[in-house]
């Protein structure tokens, strides 16, 4: 077995321990990405957020170690006209999940406290309603993906 | 032996008026025609490496035209991947195209910000900014809108609402397309390809 092998067996292995570990409510991220700016411009970040639990859940907030400030957005086409509004929340149903897409909610992620290149992760902290949060690394992918690979 | 001897014969005549009315006909288009509806190209602006541009720069291209701005991060970010991804597919032919990306907030999109900007996305896009006057003048030759808001946080960070529409104009500077959101990267392939082909 090479290194190589060695270390994705390895990487693996932390991934099954991950998600293995007991989480409550069940909630589960995937395709979690940022899309990479330059002169650290505010960037958006993505991901799929599920629900497994029987209630309902609700995304209020997230930071991050990365940046100043992270709100939570919705992209808008009004008449043709583009605009971006501050949400306060977004809910994602019971068995259900939710998606931060472009062009419709996404995180917006505003003054880097580091230079940040395209192949980082991120860290975000995601916050839900009744106190729980949950860190993600968000992969930052080049300003011109169109999004995650799909065996990600 | 002459095929035509065993076709009836009004086929041949037939055949013939249907070539005719093929060529004449006009290209089926995906996009919105709006040929003789909007005015041809027309600014005078400063480019992403800080030089002095007009619609003449552009001769000879086609062009596509979009007002954004920098700190946009989702919806400014998909019209480019979009267009990109749509100049990918083109293949040799979108040499030959540029796309106009005038900042509609020039206070924050300095030029070397801008150019950072629009490379990140494809070498054939091309940032745009001037004087507000020159800005609003362009945007107001296409019925296009933006608005600066207020700022929401205490760190002054501001949006600009803006027209998400792309206009295409042909190689001599006319208004001959717009696409809007909801056109597919497709349709805009569809129609460069015929645009790309017609005789300048």
């Amino acid at each position: 077995m090479n290194l190589r092998a060695l270390l994705a067996g390895a990487m693996l292995a932390i991934g099954v321990c991950a998600s293995a570990a007991p989480a409550s409510p069940p909630i589960q991220v995937q395709h979690a990405w940022i899309r990479w700016l330059p002169a650290r411009l505010p960037v958006a970040g993505y991901a799929v957020i599920v629900n497994d639990g029987d209630g309902l859940l609700r995304l209020t907030g997230a930071s991050s170690p990365d940046y100043a400030m992270v709100m939570l957005h919705h992209s808008r086409l009004a008449q043709g006209d583009s605009t971006m509004e501050m949400v306060d929340h977004l809910d994602i149903p019971a068995h259900g999940s939710a998606e931060l897409a472009p062009g419709g909610y996404h995180l917006m992620l505003m003054h880097a406290t580091r230079a940040i290149e395209p192949g980082d992760k991120v860290p975000v902290i995601l916050q839900f309603a009744g106190g729980t949060s949950l860190q993600v690394d968000f992969s930052v992918l080049p300003a011109n993906a169109s999004g995650p690979p799909v065996s990600d | 032996m002459p095929l035509a001897r065993f076709l009836p014969r009004w086929l041949l005549p037939a055949c013939a008026a249907l070539l005719l009315a093929a060529c004449a006909a006009q290209p089926q288009w995906q996009l919105n025609d709006v040929k003789g509806h909007l005015p041809d190209l027309k600014f005078q602006m400063t480019n992403d490496l800080g030089q002095p541009v007009t619609a003449a720069t552009y001769h000879g291209k086609l062009v596509l035209l979009y007002f954004g701005y920098t700190h946009c991060p989702d919806v400014c970010p998909l019209t480019l991947v979009h267009l990109h991804t749509v100049l990918q597919k083109l293949g040799k032919p979108a040499d030959d195209v540029r796309i106009l990306f005038v900042t509609v907030d020039p206070v924050r999109d300095t030029v070397p910000v801008l150019h950072q900007y629009v490379t990140a996305f494809d070498p054939r896009i091309v940032g745009l900014t001037g004087t507000q006057d020159a800005i609003a003048q362009l945007a107001k030759r296409y019925r296009a809108f933006y608005q600066r808001e207020t700022p929401k946080t205490a760190s002054g960070d501001y949006e600009v609402t803006h027209s998400s529409a792309i206009y295409i104009f042909d190689r001599q500077g006319r208004a001959r397309l717009l696409a809007t959101p909801g056109d597919s990267n497709d349709a805009i392939l569809h129609d460069l390809k015929i645009l790309a082909e017609q005789p300048t």
